[in-house]
């Protein structure tokens, strides 16, 4: 399985590059440029195992939730603490990745979408420290129920650009950036936030991911001399579930990922790409879509600005149709409660779309073995959710 | 032989340019776009493209967007155009090229769609995210069925992609005035005179240039290098301004005129 993709980027009948001719030259190019960074292990790989260190904080603990494993009953958890990485997400281990890229590339300008902003506060960080200017697109709607991540990027030196069409989030944030890369293509590099798009971005974002589960592995095997039986985590485009699963993906684990239920299936009002969706284009790849019966695009809705996408990474629909991973829903209001739940039970406040995973670990572990192991990966830290769940909540207890 | 290759003959013979003005399926609505059809061929348009509505559209500027997404609020979809199709077959026989994205019809299932379009009459197809690498089932049926499949070029092709572009396209080669998407009035010109040359030191297949082209004069030098001329946008903003105004076609028209002129004259 972990030869994947193919030559042509494709998983099984997933993946490939469906995008306008302008790109394919570039697409190329960056294919060349990262398989080169990619075995070049005394240079990119040892300037980027340096930042990541260094600078973003890693390797992140796997931190074993002692209260939470006593009030589930069942089985023992460990949570994936990328909480604690800098800039408080998954999403910095891509970013310095791809923005060190550019940088060898020659490219002098950066580019990203964002959703809850914590992969454009990512990317403007990658940018500010490796000195490229950088502009992120993002919808007005995250603009409004993400302020904190929008003033973060400013003061990170980032020129934030509302988008105000469709349904103002991140699918018309990815639609802008790919609208501005082909226009500047020459000069720019698109710091894509997911295991999404086309050929090589879902397998780069993946492998820089891949340090999650890489990480995890090693340290639970110290820790419990024994691998786990599930890993678990929130679907958005899908970067922080394969990065936990990858490493994983020859064992005997469990994968699941967790996609947003919002208002529930039956209303159309949700992100459930994998579970409720059929297969199409978007975004330059094959993959599960959310789409009406005429092959146009859906609007979606989730609490969690990350989740709300009505797209997935090809690998996840591969690893769907495969077998190899299963898929399940969590509603708004369960990721609520888990989010308040978490906070005041380990002290960890999650990132919204992180509840997710929880809320779903809420439902698994009481049904398991007492030395069955769960280990959820906490993509982020929830700051930046604060105003909007007080927004959503009428006790006002936020 | 088939409609746009008899056509391009026809022109050549005439030491000719082909004019190909871009509308939008349904914007403003269906027959509006069935009569604009047959305004912009009274007006000299040699083909007609007509722009399939994408939720989105990555390679559109405002212009075609918006436009886009009037004609999915009147519900349009490939099986209105089909339909479409099929009722201006009955009164044109100007070549008609349909210009959209992959995903509607690869819902639509490719088998289905090359074989339903190309029986009603429809000549040709672009699809603006479907690269040659891409394209392989689709244009296995296209070429049974004698629909031609039109792949596009731009400043940054290299030879190796002229060559798969040049040797995957039929009917003609779309070439991209500039990077970027279309519309866009802030782009400066690109020198477009070597990538042509060097498309046409390896295929004598016609040349198309678009995107961006607004005006006679831009009209006129784009004939000066190609084998056709393809304008969107400047005629899609019209039918924006003109819409629901009752000389929408005369407004259309005397531009397209302008463009059909500027075009071939000498
Ligand atoms: C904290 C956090 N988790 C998860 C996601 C979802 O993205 P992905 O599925 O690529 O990990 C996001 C996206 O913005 C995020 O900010």
């Amino acid at each position: 399985m972990n030869y994947l993709p193919d030559k042509k980027g494709h998983f099984g009948q997933f993946g490939g590059k469906f995008v306008p001719e302008t790109v394919m030259p570039a697409l190329q190019e960056l294919e060349e440029a990262y398989l080169q960074a990619k075995e070049d292990k005394n240079g990119f790989q040892a300037e980027l195992q340096l930042y990541l260190s260094d600078y973003a904080g890693r390797p992140t603990p796997l931190y074993f939730a002692e209260r939470l494993t006593h009030n589930l009953k069942g089985a023992k958890v460990y949570l994936k603490r990328e909480d604690l990485a800098h800039t408080g997400a998954h999403k910095i281990n891509n970013t310095l990745g791809q923005v060190l890229l550019a940088k060898k590339m020659g490219k002098t300008r950066i580019i990203a979408e964002t959703g809850a902003g914590q992969h454009g506060v990512a990317t403007a960080t990658a940018a500010a420290v490796l000195g490229l200017p950088c502009q992120v697109y993002m919808g007005d709607e995250d603009i409004r129920r993400q302020k904190l991540n929008v003033s973060r990027m400013k003061l990170l030196g980032a020129e934030v650009i509302p988008v105000s069409s469709g349904s103002c989030t991140l699918k018309e944030a990815i639609n802008e950036a790919m609208r501005d890369w082909v226009t500047n293509i020459r000069s720019t590099y698109y710091v894509l936030g997911s295991v999404v798009g086309p050929h090589p971005y879902p397998m780069m974002v993946r492998d820089f991911q891949s340090v999650i589960g890489k990480e995890t592995r090693q340290q639970i095997l110290a820790k419990e001399k024994k691998l786990p039986g599930y890993l678990l985590a929130c679907v958005g485009g899908g970067s922080n579930s394969l990065g936990l699963f990858y490493p994983f993906l020859e064992d005997e684990v469990e994968l699941i990922g967790i996609e947003a239920g919002g208002l529930g299936l039956s209303t159309y009002r949700h992100g459930a790409t994998l579970a409720r969706g059929s297969i199409g284009v978007l975004h330059g790849s094959k993959s599960y879509l959310l789409q009406d019966r005429n092959g146009q695009i859906l609007f979606t809705h989730s609490v969690a600005p990350g989740l709300d996408y009505p797209g997935v990474g090809p690998e996840h629909s591969y690893l769907k149709e495969s077998g190899r991973a299963k898929y399940y829903t969590v509603t708004d209001s369960q990721a609520l409660e888990a989010f308040r739940w978490l906070s005041e039970i380990e002290g960890i406040i999650p990132a919204l779309e992180s509840a997710h995973a929880i809320a779903y670990l809420k439902k698994l572990a009481p049904g398991l073995k007492r030395d069955d192991i769960v280990i959820v990966n906490l993509s982020g830290r929830g700051d930046k959710d604060l105003e909007e769940v007080g927004n959503e909540s009428p006790r006002g207890k936020v | 032989m088939n409609r746009l290759e008899a056509k391009f003959k026809k022109l050549k013979s005439e030491g000719k340019k082909a004019f190909i003005p871009f509308i939008t399926a349904g914007d403003p609505n269906l027959e509006v776009t069935k009569s604009l059809v047959l305004e912009l061929e009274k007006r000299g348009a040699d083909m007609v493209e007509l722009g399939v509505p994408f939720s989105d559209p990555i390679a559109d500027g405002p212009v075609i967007q918006k436009s886009s997404q009037r004609a999915l609020k009147k519900r349009i979809s490939l099986l209105k155009i089909l339909e479409l199709v099929r009722q201006l077959r009955q009164k044109t026989t100007i070549p008609l090229v349909l210009m959209g994205y992959y995903n509607p019809i690869f819902k639509f299932g490719e088998a289905e769609f090359v074989k339903r379009f190309s029986q009603v009459g429809l000549d040709g197809l672009i699809v603006a995210d479907l690269p040659p690498e891409e394209a392989n089932d689709l244009k296995k049926e296209a070429d049974k069925n004698n629909l031609d499949t039109i792949f596009l070029l731009t400043p940054v092709s290299s030879e190796e992609r002229i060559k798969l572009v040049s040797a995957s396209s039929t009917g003609f080669i779309y070439c991209v005035s500039y990077t970027g998407i279309t519309g866009d009035a802030r782009k400066g010109e690109e020198d477009l005179k070597e990538l042509i040359g060097k498309i046409r030191m390896l295929t004598s297949k016609p040349i198309g240039i678009g995107f961006g082209i607004s005006s006679p004069q831009a009209a006129k030098k784009a004939a000066s290098l190609a084998d056709a001329v393809i304008v969107g946008s400047a005629i899609v903003k019209r039918i924006e301004k003109y819409r629901g105004n009752k000389n929408l076609l005369r407004e259309v028209g005397t531009f397209a005129e302008r463009l059909a002129r500027a075009i071939n004259v000498n």
